[in-house]
């Protein structure tokens, strides 16, 4: 459904590379997620595929047309959502439907089944001027307006960013559903956490991919063994792990560190309660866990 | 000196009849890491008006620094040191010039901002980037450099509004390292964001909903009153009941 070969970017006449040789595809019915901080190039990859801005080098097709050639379909087909809410804020929330439908050559009613469960939360307030709504009400709208003309690919660049987690909780929940109605989604976020709910993802850092695949498999693909540690004092126990002559990373990861040690090491577990004991730590805690994403990405930054 | 930074009592904040702030009491103690968490629209941004000065409260009482929300405004803002998400820096001016005007607004002298700006570059590793504007930095790099002329001053206390939001993993643990080491050096930090991983770095975390503070203890023991083996789901248990929803 897309597809990106060799894609490059830059932006003040060369200086600033932010999409670095990117190549990627994503299937039909697909949920992929484009995971990566801010600079990261998620929008401008989002941009590219979209029409509205030109790659450097390489080629890229949304469901088969090409970007360049074919920009007029593809603007038919698709559906948009960028970062920054971009609806008319002086229009109401029913006549900015009304104006995104018109624009697509429909109506509200002909495709009202698709954007019903999302609609009917924001419907009390259609009257409303956009500019007026609350930021969840704006994204769940902007949402309606990029779901309107039924696209066959729906790109949305960070619709989570500054949402608390209640709130992201319930974009997600929406997103599947769009799933499984059919229709193919890219998503991109800064949250690591948000990776595990993709189909498939990128890992994306400085315009340049990390690691394409399932969320599983990108974790599979962590082979060491990751450790969680946590004591009475998290201080002093962060300074005496990274003095451990054993210790290959450290950080922090909520209430625990999270710790990766050499692997040439006999019963390291027992080693390292011993010399953390020895440095006079109590309510020591350490188990063995399994990677997250954020853990993986820490990796992969860090290689 | 006193022995709380911030004193608050049933500090309420209206706008029309819309309760923004609802009776919000709480202590945040010297050198301490103090996460405020709110779902979107809870009253957070309003109740840190309040406490910075920018916004008088409708009800209630508050002291920052041991002067009152209410008649000492100029003093507190004196006393504080504010950066957030949105803005931090001057975009188009310099490295060393955002040092120095920020250095400046916060009545440091010139001998003081020249010290505590090669200190500050030195501890940052921005040697090579002091002719570079701003706005050509990495965020992550941004935000670390925005939090250490937030407390050039040595304010008695930082207020950070979503310090890390869109950061990279490697920078946002970067970030709070210097968070620990102000934290360590007595300065008391407020702060809130939308990563529940950092709510766990906080040595005490309060929960609002809708305009009140439903939770506040350290983050072991909401866990414990909540029978949750992560923030995350102790927010969730708290939040996902909220009428509001706002930015």
């Amino acid at each position: 459904m897309v597809q990106l070969n060799n894609i490059s970017k830059t932006y003040n006449k060369g200086s600033t590379l932010a999409v670095d040789n990117v190549s990627f595809s994503v299937d039909k019915g697909e949920l992929f997620g484009l995971i990566g901080p801010d600079g990261a190039g998620k929008t401008s990859i989002f941009r590219i595929l979209t029409t509205l801005l030109l790659p450097d080098t390489g080629t890229a097709s949304v469901t088969g047309l090409d970007i360049i050639k074919d920009y007029k379909a593809i603007r038919n087909g698709v559906g948009y959502m960028p970062g920054r809410f971009s609806l008319y804020q002086d229009l109401t929330v029913e006549e900015n439907l009304n104006f995104f439908a018109t624009l697509f050559n429909t109506t509200i009613r002909e495709n009202y089944e698709l954007i019903k469960d999302i609609y009917i939360q924001i419907e009390p307030f259609k009257t409303r001027r956009a500019g007026k709504l609350s930021g969840g009400m704006k994204q769940k709208l902007a949402l309606c307006c990029a779901l309107i003309h039924k696209p066959t690919v729906l790109f949305l660049d960070e619709p989570t960013t500054g949402v608390d987690a209640v709130s992201r909780k319930e974009f997600w929940e929406m997103l599947k559903r769009l799933k499984e109605q059919g229709i193919t989604i890219l998503v991109s976020t800064p949250y690591m956490d948000e990776a595990t709910l993709c189909d498939r993802i990128a890992l994306i850092q400085t315009g340049k991919i990390l690691s394409i695949d399932t969320p599983e498999k990108i974790i599979k693909q962590f082979q060491e063994q990751l450790y969680a540690v946590k004591s009475g004092n998290m201080y002093k126990l962060l300074n005496d792990l990274k003095r451990y002559e054993y210790i290959s990373s450290c950080y922090p990861f909520g209430e625990f560190f999270h710790v990766l040690f050499k692997n040439n090491v006999h019963n390291i577990k027992t080693e390292v309660m011993n010399y953390l004991k020895s440095k006079g730590h109590e309510q020591l805690e350490m188990h063995s866990i399994p990677p997250t994403i954020e853990d993986c990405f820490i990796k992969l930054m860090t290689h | 000196m006193t022995t709380t930074v911030i004193k608050t009592e049933n500090l309420t904040k209206r706008f029309g009849d819309f309760i923004a702030v609802d009776k919000i009491s709480f202590e945040v103690h010297p050198g301490e890491i103090f996460g405020f968490l709110g779902a979107n629209g809870a009253g957070k941004t309003t109740a840190m008006r309040m406490l910075c000065g920018l916004s008088i409260p409708s009800n209630g009482f508050a002291t920052v620094a041991g002067y009152d929300v209410y008649k000492e405004t100029e003093q507190i803002k004196k006393s504080i040191g504010y950066m957030s998400q949105k803005f931090s820096l001057y975009e188009d001016l310099t490295v060393t010039e955002n040092i120095h005007f920020f250095g400046g607004i916060y009545g440091l002298s010139d001998k003081q901002i020249k010290e505590k700006s090669t200190e500050l570059i030195q501890k940052l590793e921005l040697e090579d980037q002091t002719k570079k504007l701003v706005k050509t930095l990495p965020l992550g790099w941004k935000q670390k450099l925005a939090f250490s002329v937030a407390i050039i001053h040595q304010p008695q206390i930082v207020f950070l509004d979503e310090p890390t939001g869109g950061v990279d993993p490697v920078t946002r643990r970067q970030f709070w390292d210097l968070i620990y080491d102000a934290a360590d050096k007595g300065i008391t930090v407020f702060v809130t964001t939308h990563y529940m991983d950092e709510a766990e770095y906080c040595h005490r975390v309060s929960i609002m909903v809708d305009g009140s503070i439903k939770a506040l203890d350290s983050p072991s023991a909401l866990k414990k009153q909540f029978s949750a083996d992560s923030m995350d789901k102790v927010f969730y248990e708290l939040a996902r009941g909220a009428k509001r929803s706002d930015n």
